[in-house]
């Protein structure tokens, strides 16, 4: 990103295509999270483009590693709130589900 | 925990807001089904014009298990076995020649006047015939209106379907919607009687307050309250009651 030259690799601005609010925002607060981050934040700069530009500066590792670690860790609690919602779902799980039907249309 | 082919309720607890809104935005628009893209008209006589019964077609929700199928590349205008499915709407309206004297309603007067997703028939193309069932192709709903005739009016469309996402057109949307509140909560600080119990009761949704034998106020179900602020317009309460929400009980609908 332009104006990241002089700047070290402790923050830089990474542009993603075909992202948007949906993986801006939770990678955002994955990444808020971790102490050794001073500063995460995104932003769509226009609504007709399917860009979504991506800020993090850190107090000393990579922004890059950061960037890495943050995609992740969100990969991993994707991961594990499916297998929770699979085990809770699951007919045979002990869950009173009320429902006249269990076969799924799709 | 509600569950049934078209509606889900589900709880979800101790998670981030950013995450949960977004499976809500994947669900609307990234999660891909099939659905009808192109319609060539040979005939239509209805009283609906080419391009809203097209758009109308477009609508139908498809059973087909779109990861069964590949996205259609683009600029490819004809399509495979792999990434289409073909319909054909054959229909013409007719006057019914058995129709009974004194009979007057258009279902007595007429054959075909009404036009249903049941109508819509798949033509497998390819492989497709041994690869799918019948009963797996086709409109999920049988009784969706598409159109109306009168005798001699006829639609002769085909149509061909394909796979994509909701944020290109919401007809790919596989959710009517989705969306999440947070648990409501009622703490009675103190014994609330006689009177005031009803007047709490009346503050809320029916069924969120209960009032016991000896006319005391209770919460049965603070899930069904809808949130409104009516308690602070009774001042006597004010110091007896508290709302809110709880900050990480999502539920899903």
């Amino acid at each position: 990103m332009t104006g990241d030259e002089e700047s070290d690799d402790k923050s830089r601005t990474f542009v993603f295509t075909d992202e948007g609010h949906t993986l801006g925002n939770v990678l955002r607060a994955v990444i808020t999270s971790y102490p050794e981050v001073t500063f995460c934040g995104y932003t769509v700069p226009h609504p007709a483009e399917t860009k979504m530009h991506f800020r993090i500066q850190t107090s000393g590792p990579k922004a890059i590693d950061i960037l890495m670690r943050g995609l992740k860790d969100l990969a991993q609690i994707c991961d594990i709130t499916l297998q929770k919602f699979d085990v809770r779902t699951h007919p045979g799980a002990g869950v009173q589900l009320s429902l006249s039907n269990t076969d799924s249309i799709y | 925990m509600k569950l049934d082919n078209a509606f889900m309720e589900f709880d979800v607890i101790g998670i981030d807001p950013s995450l949960i809104n977004a499976f809500r935005r994947i669900l609307i628009s990234e999660v891909p089904t099939m659905a009808i893209e192109k319609v060539y008209i040979s005939s239509n006589t209805s009283p609906l014009q080419d391009e809203i019964l097209a758009h109308r077609l477009g609508l139908v929700p498809l059973k087909a298990n779109a990861r069964l199928f590949q996205r259609r590349l683009e600029g490819d205008s004809e399509g495979t076995d792999r990434d289409t499915l073909h319909f054909q709407l054959k229909i013409k309206c007719i006057k019914n020649v058995h129709v009974r004297y004194g009979h007057y309603r258009p279902e007595d007067l007429y054959i075909n006047y009404e036009v249903f997703s049941s109508n819509i028939r798949w033509i497998p193309i390819g492989e497709q015939k041994n690869l799918y069932k019948e009963s797996d192709i086709g409109p999920v709903y049988d009784d969706i209106m598409v159109a109306k005739l009168r005798p001699g009016l006829e639609i002769d469309v085909r149509m061909e379907a394909v796979k994509g996402i909701g944020r290109d057109h919401a007809k790919f949307s596989p959710v009517g919607t989705a969306s999440y509140r947070l648990h409501p909560y009622i703490n009675l600080l103190k014994d609330i009687e006689g009177e005031q119990a009803d007047l709490l009761q009346s503050c809320f949704s029916p069924g969120v307050i209960g009032i016991t034998h000896t006319d005391k106020a209770y919460v049965i179900n603070a899930r069904d309250d809808s949130c409104s602020r009516n308690i602070y317009l009774h001042e006597e309460l004010n110091d007896k009651v508290v709302i809110g929400k709880l900050k990480d009980h999502y539920i899903c609908k």
